[in-house]
């Protein structure tokens, strides 16, 4: 691997094998898979292909039993599982489909967890609290709401603060698991727009999941997981 | 750590109510480790301070507690007396500095009636080497003098120069009223807090001239004698309860108390006041020990409560933990996180039910001195208050290891997909 793209490359799988410790078969093979800095990728797939377990290999939650996982060069599974949290802390931010956020912490306080498990994240965000606060108005807080309970909000709103939270310190890296699909439709595009906007201000590459077909022309590249994941290729090829 | 606390104490204040109610249980259970703690070690000290500088008690042949007991404590009565002729013997022995009689056995509603000699206001001593102090008036001179001791005077509202009349017994029986002599109080005790503030003293010719006209404890028909003739008959008292003895020397006192123990005129036996009251911490141990057990019980079952709340809570709260673990907590910190929450609650109780015993001590203290004999006084936790507290609070941080655990597992188990 040459050095250029080493540093371009923020995410890659090599001849990943991962299998659900007493399942009979491979969850997940993959053989070649890479991210770049700061590159938006949508990921196709319909449930249960075993998305969310990418996903959490991705962020070093999962290490796989056979082949490398690396973010920023780092292999996950050669790092002590103090090291992947930290790892995690520092580059990775992530939104759940819904129910992000802490019920018991106030919206202002929930983006500033991020911040309190990296030092490095906020690092990155300079004064927190402004940090923090400029990121809820661009994704339409205003301050009335920042001292509100998170389980106050509405859906859309929680997945909003969900993101300034996934963005502060701009990690390298923002997983975003089906983040859309409690949203209607116009919160939907509306959160869409933001999402991609606010990845692109911070430089953060973006790796989004979703089984909705449509939001997949607004990201750079378009990837199938039942494409690049072996099991179920080879479970289709054979019938 | 910093941001775990905060997180620790943001969680526990959302689930406030839930928690709060396991924290007055822990609080509760704390209150009553800490008052029986209290309530046994000022019992101790009030027994313990009642009694000093008396070398020997005499009295007839019992247990040494029960004499303990009754000579000093007005506690139980005697079974036996000494007769005179024994009390002066004693008193002549080479050794031997002063001699007490006590005489018990009457009493003025409710208050133990002590009849004594006048050397009781000058060699008595109680708490260290305190002697007695006549507060108002004087010690009694004439044969129907009395001396009351603070709180009956208090209790009873009585000034000097008040006529009492004492009751034969324990006064249930008003036949038994020595109502034809009734006595006048000439002085009034500074308060001690031992039992000589729920005493009326009066001579030992005034506890003879009562019952001049008494046999086997009633009054005989047709015999009263008018209490201005007493002085006509021999007031020298025939028995006595019990003597209490000073020595020249305390290295005399085993030396004397085996004389006593010997004499030939009728069976006495001396005691070493310190030695009966260790004896009788011996026996009260056993109860002690049990109350003491059964509290700390108590606090075992409302930590298991505590352990019970917690861990039932976790499977609302695997959502929490995923997203923790998202944001790069490591289960570990997860385990902490459950662990401080656990301890945060087993301290708030102990706190809570430390003000609570402190409170009800302020409260209740002078209440149950008067009442129960028992003063409680406010103070800083003793050594062993803190001991227990630093227990409980122990057993509470490793009680809260086992949510911190079973969180640690499902955090493990779980990762990023909780599966509620």
């Amino acid at each position: 691997m040459s050095s250029s793209t080493e540093e371009a490359s923020l995410l890659s799988i090599n001849g990943m094998r991962f299998r659900w410790p007493k399942a009979s078969t491979d969850c997940l093979v993959i053989d070649s898979f890479d991210l770049r800095r700061g590159e938006t990728t949508f990921l196709r797939g319909p449930s249960g292909c075993g998305k969310s377990t990418l996903l959490s290999l991705v962020a070093g939650v999962l290490t796989p039993d056979q082949g490398t996982v690396r973010l920023l060069g780092h292999d996950w599974r050669q790092l002590s599982s103090a090291r992947r949290d930290r790892l995690r802390a520092d580059h990775v931010g992530y939104i759940f489909q819904q129910f992000n956020l802490l019920p018991y912490l106030s919206v202002l306080d929930n983006v500033l967890l991020a911040c309190r498990f990296s030092a490095r994240r906020a690092g990155q965000a300079g004064d927190v609290r402004q940090t923090a606060q400029g990121l809820l108005e661009r994704v339409g807080l205003k301050a009335p709401e920042w001292r509100r309970h998170a389980s106050d909000l509405s859906v859309g709103q929680q997945q909003r603060v969900a993101a300034a939270r996934a963005l502060i310190g701009r990690p390298d890296l923002v997983i975003a698991d089906e983040p859309t699909s409690a949203l209607d439709e116009a919160l939907r595009e509306s959160f869409m727009d933001l999402l991609l906007q606010v990845c692109a201000d911070a430089g953060s590459a973006l790796l989004f999941v979703s089984h909705d077909a449509r939001l997949a022309s607004r990201f750079q590249r378009q990837l199938d997981l039942t494409s690049i994941n072996q099991v179920v290729a080879a479970a289709e090829v054979t019938p | 750590m910093k941001a775990l606390f905060s997180l620790a104490v943001h969680s526990a204040w959302n689930r406030r109510f839930v928690l709060s109610l396991v924290m007055l249980s822990i609080a509760l259970s704390t209150f009553l480790l800490l008052g029986i703690e209290r309530i046994r070690s000022d019992v101790r000290e009030n027994f313990s301070q009642s009694v000093s500088g008396t070398d020997l008690i005499v009295g007839a042949r019992t247990g040494s507690v029960q004499l303990l007991l009754y000579s000093v404590f007005r506690i139980g009565s005697a079974t036996n007396n000494i007769r005179w002729s024994s009390v002066q013997a004693v008193g002549q022995h080479k050794a031997v500095a002063w001699t007490v009689p006590i005489s018990l056995g009457d009493s003025h509603r409710g208050f133990a009636v002590v009849g004594t000699s006048r050397g009781y206001f000058e060699h008595f001593r109680y708490g260290d080497q305190q002697p007695l102090v006549v507060e108002k008036g004087k010690p009694f001179e004439a044969v129907f003098d009395a001396v009351l001791g603070a709180e009956v005077a208090e209790r009873l509202g009585y000034v000097i120069g008040d006529h009492v009349v004492l009751s034969h017994g324990d006064g249930k029986m008003s036949a038994n009223d020595h109502a034809d002599k009734p006595f006048t109080v000439v002085g009034i005790l500074q308060r001690t807090g031992t039992p000589v503030d729920r005493s009326v003293h009066i001579g030992l010719d005034g506890m003879e001239a009562i019952h001049l006209d008494w046999v086997a404890g009633a009054p005989l028909p047709g015999m009263a004698v008018p209490a201005d003739q007493v002085s006509r008959y021999d007031l020298t008292p025939k028995k006595v309860t019990a003597l209490l003895v000073g020595l020249k020397s305390r290295a005399a006192v085993f030396s004397v108390q085996r004389s006593i123990s010997e004499f030939e005129g009728e069976p006495l036996m001396a005691i070493l006041p310190g030695v009966a009251l260790d004896e009788l911490w011996d026996v009260v141990g056993i109860g002690e020990r049990g109350l003491l057990a059964m509290s700390l019980l108590v606090s075992l079952v409302s930590l298991a409560g505590l352990v019970a709340v917690i861990t039932a809570g976790l499977d609302q709260r695997r959502r929490e933990l995923a997203i923790l673990r998202a944001l790069g907590a490591g289960p570990r910190q997860i385990l902490w996180l459950l662990a401080l929450e656990g301890t945060l609650v087993t301290l708030c109780g102990l706190l809570i039910g430390a003000g609570i015993c402190a409170m009800a001590i302020a409260a209740l203290g002078d209440v149950s001195g008067s009442r129960l004999g028992v003063a409680l006084h406010l103070q800083a936790p003793s050594l062993s208050e803190w001991a227990l507290l630093s227990g409980v609070l122990a057993s509470g941080v490793v009680a809260s290891l086992v949510p911190g655990w079973r969180a640690y597992r499902l955090s493990l188990i779980d990762g990023l997909s909780p599966r509620i």
